[in-house]
């Protein structure tokens, strides 16, 4: 490849940008811990809504909610069954542990005691505001979450 | 025997995707013509059943009345790229992907699949929008 002497700063910055998109890590919760992709997982699960990152349930969870998708919280989420057992396997893999209880896995982040735990400071007629409208809506708030991020200096409450 | 005439037309429309059909005058899709009556797409009524409330909620619901302006999904809140070719070409390109969300969004809307002769009107439809 040839490229012009004065081209090489411009070319090293591109290459750095991108080495650093590549490997910088997607923040996970406040412990930043790796937060991993999977491209079915990603285009399948973030189209209606965030791909809202696997660690956030339990297995338990994630298994219910694919052998739901037919009718998944109202709307129908159906995939060809291939696709849908790999994108479970990335899930579980991936998943939050589970507190061993007795109740069935929540099928909602937006309603286990972790995700009232760190938001009970958003007032309840928040949630339902017109800009957020649903708690589902993190992006709304929180403004890196559509890459996997949650930190707190990242949050804008409209 | 005339619905699988329509589905076969559907899958030319689909397989002739691309920024080329954005060009084409209003309410004409080249694969519909040659059909007469039973297989012919209508801009018209893909128009009408875009708008037309379902349960409730209409495409036009998440996708706006102007399927040229960008959407918001009504649950969620989140944004939806234009669905108009003409100024979002990703559209329309990927036959697998428009049968997946005909399939979906139709039950969400009307409560059960819609034929390919509705799937050819409104793709009809979203072809015929110019900038
Ligand atoms: C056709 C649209 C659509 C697709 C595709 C979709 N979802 Fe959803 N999802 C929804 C809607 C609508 C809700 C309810 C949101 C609300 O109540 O605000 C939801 C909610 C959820 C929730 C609960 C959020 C909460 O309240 O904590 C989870 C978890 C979830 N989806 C996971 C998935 C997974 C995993 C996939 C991919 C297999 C997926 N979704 C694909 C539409 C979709
Ligand atoms: C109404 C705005 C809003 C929405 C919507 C929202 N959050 Fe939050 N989130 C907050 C606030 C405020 C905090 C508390 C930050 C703090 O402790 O100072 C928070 C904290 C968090 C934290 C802990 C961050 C940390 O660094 O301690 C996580 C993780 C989180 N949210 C995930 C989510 C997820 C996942 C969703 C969607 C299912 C969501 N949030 C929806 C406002 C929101």
């Amino acid at each position: 490849m040839n490229i012009p002497v004065r081209m090489y700063p411009l070319v090293i910055l591109v290459t750095a940008t991108l080495l650093a998109a590549a490997t910088a890590p997607a923040v996970a919760d406040g412990k930043r811990k790796p937060s991993p992709a999977d491209p079915a997982w990603q285009e399948e699960c973030g189209s209606c809504h965030i791909a809202y990152p696997p660690r956030l349930l339990p297995a338990g969870s994630w298994q219910r909610l694919m052998q739901g998708l037919g009718d998944h919280f109202g709307s129908d989420a159906s995939l060809e069954p291939q696709r849908a057992a790999a994108i479970e396997a990335f899930l579980v893999a991936n998943a939050g542990r589970s507190k061993d209880g007795v109740t069935a896995p929540p099928l909602r982040i937006t309603e286990t005691p972790w995700f009232r735990g760190e938001h009970d400071e958003v007032a309840t007629a928040k949630w339902r505001s017109p800009a957020i409208g649903s708690p589902a809506n993190c992006g709304a708030c929180h403004t890196q979450a559509e890459r996997g991020s949650f930190d707190e200096d990242e949050i804008r409450i409209p | 025997m005339a619905s699988r005439i329509v589905l076969f037309q559907l899958i030319l429309l689909l397989a002739a995707a691309g920024p080329a059909l954005a060009a084409d005058p209003p309410g004409i899709v080249p694969a519909t013509q040659a059909g007469g009556d039973s297989g012919s797409f209508s801009a018209g009524r893909g128009e009408q059943l875009f708008t037309t409330r379902g349960r409730d909620w209409s495409c036009a619901t998440c996708h706006t009345a102007d399927p040229r302006n960008p959407g918001r999904h009504t649950v969620t809140g989140k944004a939806i790229a234009p669905m108009a070719p003409a100024v979002n070409p990703e559209r329309l390109g990927d036959p697998a992907k428009v049968a997946k969300w005909f399939r979906r969004n139709c039950k969400d809307v009307f409560a059960r699949e819609c034929t390919p002769q509705e799937q050819g009107d409104v793709i009809a439809y979203l072809r015929s929008l110019g900038k």
